[in-house]
């Protein structure tokens, strides 16, 4: 079959299409009578012009150059591609879910409001924190929320002089960039030879103008942070507040939660730990979870429960104020609650059991053939690839190699301070023959580098299109589609 | 060559007339920074203190700050590289300069290493 | 256990085999590195899990406690409406190999996302008439305040204007936004239902980055952009406009009066209400902005081969490169849904888009013009698209509870962010037929008067 290689603008026919609509039955109005001349559209809308099976063609064309997670293996570190569950995406399409306004009656969307409730209350167990919002629509706008929930706690204490966010240097690049449009400034906290954070660097960084530590624990090296009380202790006697950035709760389920460990606030992504999609890129959730202390600062408007009600309040004068349009996500709440509600608490800590068991087996047999940095994991693990890059191929080579084999690679090149790193994440719910399998490819290219390392250097050898011209994209970008000027 | 004056942050520095400077990046801070797909520059008139930004080069997967290596009012910016980055690659001494600077400290220039010193300090593994 | 969760494939043969391999005897071993005393002791305090056919029907009976807009006929609109969706788009996002995936960052298998980024992006472009667009963002409001920021930080002055007539939630994150990047916001006020223009031209100055307007407005009403733009000019300021994707399809692009930036909200191309969110953010900008967009952007390349294809591209911009130096924390976005828009707009194509924005027009029309005849007053002096204020003699809560009895959602109260006690912002999309209207025209008669 000849490989279909067209954009929608390249197909289909003058006069095709792929809708239906009634005939108006109200009267029809003059453009040019109701609007001034310069404020009425003078160029038609180029979009597509098909009928319903060109579309449906298409896109289905489209789909199968793209690998999801039911086509195969998906490790990429730090975004716990696990299975999104059917049930998930059935409750998600209720039209009692989908065909509500955010600004109906409350009396007519108590449904909804009892969801996002018991959801935030779910979270707040899971995190071990007093009150939890659901507004942020991300990770990343999750920290910005949580850091703007800092800076008012401490301007209303008088602590204007409290500037400064700490990262380590392992941290996840949207820690350093939402710290800094919080308005903070960033102090790297480097790392110690176990991959741990440094506790005397963050003695010497620490001080009476430290607004926050952010950390994930496990950290991005997938290492437990077994110093996370002294490092609490560290942080609070100075003054500031520990931030637990949630990429990585999948690990500690059931085992302990942030707010044991010490952190004063939380994000968790339930697109990684909560099982719904990744979308291709999102929509994704990014609740916040607070201790006591900090619920006046909490984004509005709240979800609350006022005797059997339950009710949207934006009477809290010490808010941050809003984040995001309307109440969040709604239907990336609705599947983590179905989520939580099919696993319950036994069932989410075996997720973690799984989680952590698969990461440390992966990581054995993977051992011996790659330069493995530390020596033990959680849910997810490290490799370098600095022993292969000796013999001329890269990280980013073996990656490509991956594709051969029918798997996604795993994260590559980060965190930064792991020379060539490959980031290993397979999660809860592969089975032992999926990770024997991996590890067997990745064996196998490991040999291959050894033996014959053109065979990875040319890699990809069957994918649609083979590896592509970054430098071209970006030197001279074109990001929309041009129709030809003779036609 | 033999006239170039160089920084430890790896950029270039001609004297063009007694107060006035041509600046770009080494030939070792192009290779390590890769293909360089974009160039951003202050613009001219922009007053500088030695070391502050002059502006900054993009690779597909880095962005670099270029640190002015003296101290004045930039005078001429090349606009060349607005459309052609890759003559920071190609020729990093010639079509790939940046800018010219008006010194306000020609004094600033002794502290610069000539090319013997900026080779040793590369071998050295400077950074 | 694993019959009971079935998306865990860990039998007790697996879990020995594993553990053998680890020399372990249990997996608690694993977990030893956590100190005793942050363990959690008796686990997590949550409800017990419900198997597939009982958590199933829990959750319908919690839709059900909903009332959604296939049983009453709605006129809330206030930055999400009620628009036909065509089927196909729920067919194309529901397949996982979209759904399940991640951001596109292994181009080779992942083309199919990248390419339907490339033409969302494409259409974008053609609807706003500028130069470049992302991939989307969160949605509209959190758009206009990265648009926002962008100006500031490309202009580097140190305060926006931002007409009242935009939506009050957009100002409202423009307001949390600008207090985290340190810059001012300062609101122009309305001659009734546009921005007042001599007032603009009174606040702007040599230190505003950018006007911030809405193109149709929060009232439904439709700004005169040019001569915004002129008296942005004056001040070398930038000019944001924040516009319904649907409306463009029969108003001048943006980019054709001036706009240095566009934002807005896909919602109403292909995206359910749901309760808002998610819905899809766009944003789109000139050549010369290009490189300081926010988000990730799809780009066309080639292969070794010569063969066409699409990468993320211009990535020296985001976070993950910048880090504290990028000016936007974006990392991931709305794809799904910025997917469920251009299968939206594919299936309408130039036409239908036309027909489905002019339906809107022609309804809001009739229904505005059925309101006066019964004595209602109409506040717009500008001409609107698909929403429209009206005044009532009575709170507008009150009136709502009564239309509500009468199986109808009524439009939104602007007493709540306006101070306009009595007055309805009422939405009539194309999927209002004739028939409802009258019947929404005849109960707010029967409401205010009875």
């Amino acid at each position: 079959m000849a490989e279909y290689n067209k954009l929608i603008f390249e197909i289909g026919r003058p006069g095709r299409v792929a809708y239906s609509l009634p005939e108006s039955d109200v009267d029809s109005v003059d453009l040019e009578e109701k609007l001034p001349k310069h404020l009425i559209r003078d160029e038609e809308v180029n979009l597509p012009e098909v009928s319903e099976l060109e579309l449906m063609r298409h896109y289905v064309a489209l789909s199968k150059k793209n690998f999801g997670v039911e086509d195969g293996f998906y490790p990429l570190g730090s975004c716990t591609m696990k299975y999104n569950p059917k049930i998930n995406e059935d409750v998600a399409s209720l039209p009692g879910f989908t065909r509500i306004h955010p600004y109906q009656p409350e009396e007519t969307v108590q449904g909804a409001l009892e969801l996002i409730y018991n959801l935030q209350e779910e979270l707040a167990v899971i995190g071990g924190m007093d009150a939890v919002t659901l507004q942020p629509a991300a990770g990343a706008q999750g920290e910005w929320t949580g850091l703007m929930i800092v800076k008012q706690y401490f301007e209303e204490r008088g602590e204007d002089k409290r500037t400064k966010v700490l990262v380590p240097d392992s941290a996840h690049g949207t820690n350093p960039a939402s710290a800094a449009v919080a308005g903070f400034d960033v102090v790297t906290v480097p790392s110690n030879d176990q991959g741990l954070v440094d506790l005397e660097e963050l003695k010497k960084a620490v001080g009476d103008d430290t607004a926050a530590f952010m950390l994930t624990n496990p950290n991005t090296l997938g290492l437990f942070e077994k110093e996370i009380k002294e490092i609490a202790e560290v942080v609070h006697e100075a003054g500031g507040l520990l931030y637990y950035d949630g990429a990585n709760a999948n690990a500690i389920l059931g085992k302990t939660t942030p707010g044991l460990m010490g952190f004063d606030i939380v994000h968790f992504n339930l697109h990684k730990t909560f099982s719904t999609p990744h979308g291709g890129g999102g929509p994704g959730a990014g609740p916040v979870g607070v201790k006591e202390f900090l619920i006046p600062y909490l984004p509005v408007p709240r979800v609350e429960k006022d005797g059997d009600k339950f009710v949207l309040n934006s009477d809290h004068p010490s808010s941050i104020g809003r984040v995001k349009g309307f109440y969040g996500n709604f239907l990336i709440l609705v599947r983590a609650y179905t989520y939580i509600r099919t696993m319950g608490t036994e069932g989410l800590n075996e997720v973690s059991d799984a989680a952590v068991l698969h990461a440390n087996y992966l990581r054995k047999k993977l051992e011996p053939y790659f330069e493995s940095p530390y020596d033990n994991c959680m849910h997810e693990f490290v490799l370098s690839g600095s022993r292969q890059k000796k013999l001329g191929v890269r990280t980013v080579d073996m990656a490509k190699r991956l594709l051969d084999h029918g798997f996604h690679p795993p994260t590559v090149y980060f965190p930064l301070i792991v020379d060539e790193c490959m980031m290993i994440e397979p999660t809860d719910t592969e089975s032992k023959e999926t990770l024997d399998a991996f590890a067997e490819a990745m064996i196998q290219i490991a040999k291959e580098v050894e033996e014959n390392p053109e065979v990875v250097l040319e890699a990809p050898h069957n994918t649609i299109v083979g590896r592509l011209d970054e430098v071209q994209a970006a030197r001279k970008p074109i990001v929309r589609y041009q129709k030809p000027e003779n036609e | 060559m033999a006239n170039l004056l160089f920084s430890k942050e790896h950029e270039w520095v001609l004297q063009l007339e007694d107060n006035k400077v041509r600046v770009g990046i080494s030939d070792y801070a192009q290779d390590q920074l890769g293909d360089i797909v974009f160039v951003e520059l202050v613009e001219e008139g922009t007053e500088v203190e030695k070391d502050e930004s002059l502006g900054t080069v993009e690779s597909v997967k880095s962005a670099s700050e270029i640190y002015s290596p003296v101290s004045g009012t930039v005078v001429a910016v090349n606009e060349d590289l607005e459309d052609e980055p890759e003559k920071v690659n190609e020729e990093p001494y010639e079509g790939g300069w940046m800018v010219e600077i008006e010194l306000s400290n020609p004094e600033e220039l002794k502290e610069l290493l000539d090319e013997d010193a900026y080779k040793a300090f590369i071998e050295e593994g400077g950074e | 256990m694993t019959n009971t969760y079935r998306y865990l494939p860990d039998t007790e043969q697996d879990r020995k085999e594993m553990l053998d391999f680890l020399n372990l005897s249990s997996t608690e071993e694993l977990f030893k590195v956590i100190p005793e005393e942050l363990r959690l002791k008796d686990g997590l305090n949550i409800p017990a899990a419900d198997p597939e056919p009982v958590l199933m029907k829990k959750m319908q009976k919690l839709a059900s406690r909903n009332i959604n807009a296939d049983q009453y006929p709605i006129f809330l609109g206030a930055g999400i409406y009620d628009h036909y969706i065509p089927s196909v788009v729920k067919h194309v996002i529901s397949r996982q190999e979209f759904y399940t995936a991640y951001t596109p960052y292994q181009p080779e298998i992942s083309q199919g996302e990248l390419q339907a980024i490339f033409e969302f992006q494409t259409m974008v472009c053609e609807l706003t008439g500028m130069d470049v667009a992302n991939s989307s963002m969160y949605d509209g409001p959190t758009s206009l305040a990265e648009a926002a920021s962008l100006a500031v930080a490309s202009k580097r002055r140190k305060k926006v204007l931002v007409s009242k007539a935009v939506h009050p939630e957009a100002r409202a994150i423009l307001d949390t936004v600008a207090r985290g990047q340190e810059y001012g916001v300062e609101e122009v006020d309305l001659a009734t239902d546009i921005t007042d223009l001599e007032k603009l031209k009174k606040q702007i100055d040599k230190d505003t980055a950018a006007v911030i307007v809405q193109y149709p407005n929060f009232f439904g009403s439709i700004e005169d952009l040019a001569e915004i733009r002129k008296i942005a000019d004056e001040h070398g300021a930038m000019m944001i406009v924040s516009s319904n994707p649907l409306a463009l399809a029969v108003l001048q692009a943006p980019g054709k009066l001036g706009a240095d930036i566009v934002v807005g909200d896909m919602q109403p191309l292909g995206i359910p209400m749901a309760f808002g969110g998610p819905s899809c953010g766009y944003f789109a900008t000139t050549k010369k902005l290009m490189r300081k967009m926010p988000g990730r952007i799809v780009g066309e390349t080639v292969d070794e081969n010569g063969k066409r294809g699409f990468v993320l591209t211009l990535q020296a911009r985001e976070q993950h490169i910048r880090r504290e130096k990028a000016t936007s924390n974006i990392c991931s976005n709305q794809a799904l849904n910025a997917l469920a828009s251009a299968v939206c707009m594919s299936a309408l194509g130039k036409h239908g888009i036309r027909k489905m924005a002019l339906q809107n027009i022609e309804k809001a029309d009739y229904a505005a013009k059925a309101l006066q005849n019964k004595g209602f007053a109409v506040l717009n002096t500008a001409p609107f698209f698909n929403e429209f204020v009206v005044e009532l003699s009575r709170p507008v809560k009150e009136v709502n509870e009564r239309l509500l009895k009468e199986g109808i959602i009524g439009g939104y109260d602007l007493g709540r962010d306006y101070g306009l006690e009595n007055h309805m912002l009422v939405a009539v999309t194309e999927q209002r037929t004739k028939e409802e209207i009258d019947r929404f025209v005849e109960a707010l008669e029967v409401a205010v008067n009875g």
